[in-house]
């Protein structure tokens, strides 16, 4: 039932996930943050086997973070998510595979351009414009496949992501009432309100 | 020693996953494992304060392993004890946690007068669901730890860093048939805290948890009357109360309902009342007004 999405607009990208963490049929907390800043200018949204999720993106946040401090820069989203790609492949190949699925989104400090990377927890690793994991992309996709275009303003992009959100409060059986939803630019990472 | 260190300078940080198994023989096969020594924290802590390890059966399903065992159909079957309601929520007075005393192994009545809150120390609380030896076993464990932080760093250790000692220990067996639902609780220096950790690994920090089978009846009755601002009175007797009527819908739970409040000076045991006795007792009462 676990939603993430991801929209790219013109210096920005934007991030949706979805704040419900439930246990079988049990609803456990309302208000949790599925995403750890890497560092500046890139996030990381996380879904999947509980447990696994966290420790793997505290695990892949704690590298980023160490990268910055041993070489002075940060790694940059398509590197980063060169990163993920090859310790999920890793995983994959070992006794205890992590079964997370990710989104990798961040911008360039200088030009401001941004970047989004849609990994699964096979190692799939795609860059794509506007990304979805889990039943949203079934509900989302074609919303974001009309409506998305090159150089969105942030109120576009705010627009097209209501749009989404509005689809699954109609359509999606699963009853997701909070989502949270964040901003990465050239100033950081922030919370946005929807 | 001084290869090791070296080494962790080039290397990044190895998996977090699984080390405090292997966390003892790493060093045998010079593995890029990652252990105390490359972190320089406790290179002269004697061995004995080391995790305790457990020998894994080395196949590639550990559970599998012990299936003639805990199947249905097994004859002598260790039946693993499950069957719990517990509680614990915040609020402006503290931490109430509430719990149940029933152990159950299949259909069969093991116990009633168990004990599902565990005193780790005097400011941390954890309770029991789920298996009740792991949750015994990993939360004694967890007491040593806390005690050794206390004693390496002249604090006591935050709620936050003990449930996410409990989490990463408990994570490391991760599929190996471990099962636990244990919400740690206590008052830090940021305040009372309340966490959820189970034997996904998973670590979750609300206002309001409850474990167990019964939960989802002691949910109905805990959510329609929870508050932030409830008198110490009035939270005793709802979370006393949603034990109760899970107690009453849940067969595998039963007997006793404790009952403890977390208070900046340390948890107080507030008592332990038979659920036949507030069966009749509340029974007599009028039942609330709706409107």
């Amino acid at each position: 039932m676990e939603v993430l999405l991801g929209i790219t607009g013109k210096d920005f990208v934007l991030t949706a996930s979805d704040a419900t963490t439930a246990r079988g049929i049990v609803v456990q907390n309302r208000g949790e943050d599925k995403s750890r800043a890497l560092n500046k200018h890139n996030i990381m949204l996380y879904s999947g086997e509980a447990g696994d999720t966290t420790q793997f993106a505290e695990y892949i946040q704690c590298n980023t973070q160490l990268y910055r401090i041993r070489n002075g820069l940060d790694l940059s989203t398509r590197a980063v998510s060169s990163y993920v790609r090859k310790e999920l492949a890793t995983s994959l190949r070992s006794r205890n595979p992590y079964t997370v699925n990710l989104l990798v989104g961040g911008v360039d400090p200088a030009s401001g351009a941004p970047e989004l990377y849609w990994l699964d927890y096979l190692s799939s690793c795609v860059k794509l414009d506007y990304a979805a994991h889990g039943y949203a992309s079934y509900f989302c996709m074609s919303t974001m496949d009309r409506f998305w275009q090159p150089n969105l303003s942030l109120d576009e992009a705010l627009e097209l992501l209501r749009k989404c959100l509005a689809e699954l409060k109609v359509r999606f059986i699963g009853n997701l009432p909070d989502f949270t939803v964040k901003v990465v630019d050239k100033d950081g990472i922030r919370v946005v309100q929807i | 020693m001084e290869t090791a260190a070296r080494r962790s300078v080039f290397s990044i940080l190895d998996a977090p996953a699984r080390l405090s198994i292997h966390g003892a023989n790493a060093d045998s096969d010079g593995d890029a494992m990652l252990n105390a020594a490359d972190l320089g924290l406790s290179s002269s802590a004697p061995l004995e304060f080391a995790h305790p390890t457990f020998a894994i059966p080395p196949i590639a399903n550990p559970v599998e392993f012990l299936k003639h065992q805990t199947s249905i159909d097994a004859k002598n079957r260790i039946k693993i004890q499950h069957g719990t309601t517990t509680l614990a929520f915040k609020f402006n007075h503290g931490v109430i946690v509430a719990v149940d005393s029933r152990a159950t192994g299949g259909s069969y009545i093991a116990s009633q007068t168990v004990k599902k809150v565990i005193e780790i120390n005097p400011y941390l609380l954890g309770t029991m669901a789920g298996g009740a030896a792991d949750c015994s076993y990993w939360e004694r464990e967890l007491a040593r730890r806390c005690r050794i932080h206390e004693l390496n760093n002249k604090e006591r250790i935050s709620v936050a860093a003990a449930s996410k000692l409990l989490s990463n220990m408990v994570y490391a067996y991760k599929g190996m048939g471990l099962s636990m639902g244990t919400m740690v609780t206590g008052w830090d220096k940021t305040g009372p805290q309340l966490y959820y950790v189970d034997s996904d690994g998973q670590r979750l920090k609300s206002d309001l948890f409850s474990v167990g089978s019964g939960s989802t009846y002691a949910y109905g009755v805990l959510d329609a009357g929870y508050k932030k601002d409830l008198t110490v009175e009035e939270a005793i007797d709802l979370a006393r109360r949603a034990i109760f009527h899970a107690t009453f819908r849940d067969a595998y739970s039963g007997g006793f309902v404790s009952v403890y409040h977390v208070k900046e000076n340390g948890w107080e045991f507030i008592n332990r009342l038979d659920v036949n006795d507030l069966y009749y007792q509340y029974a007599a009462e009028p039942k609330p007004k709706l409107l």
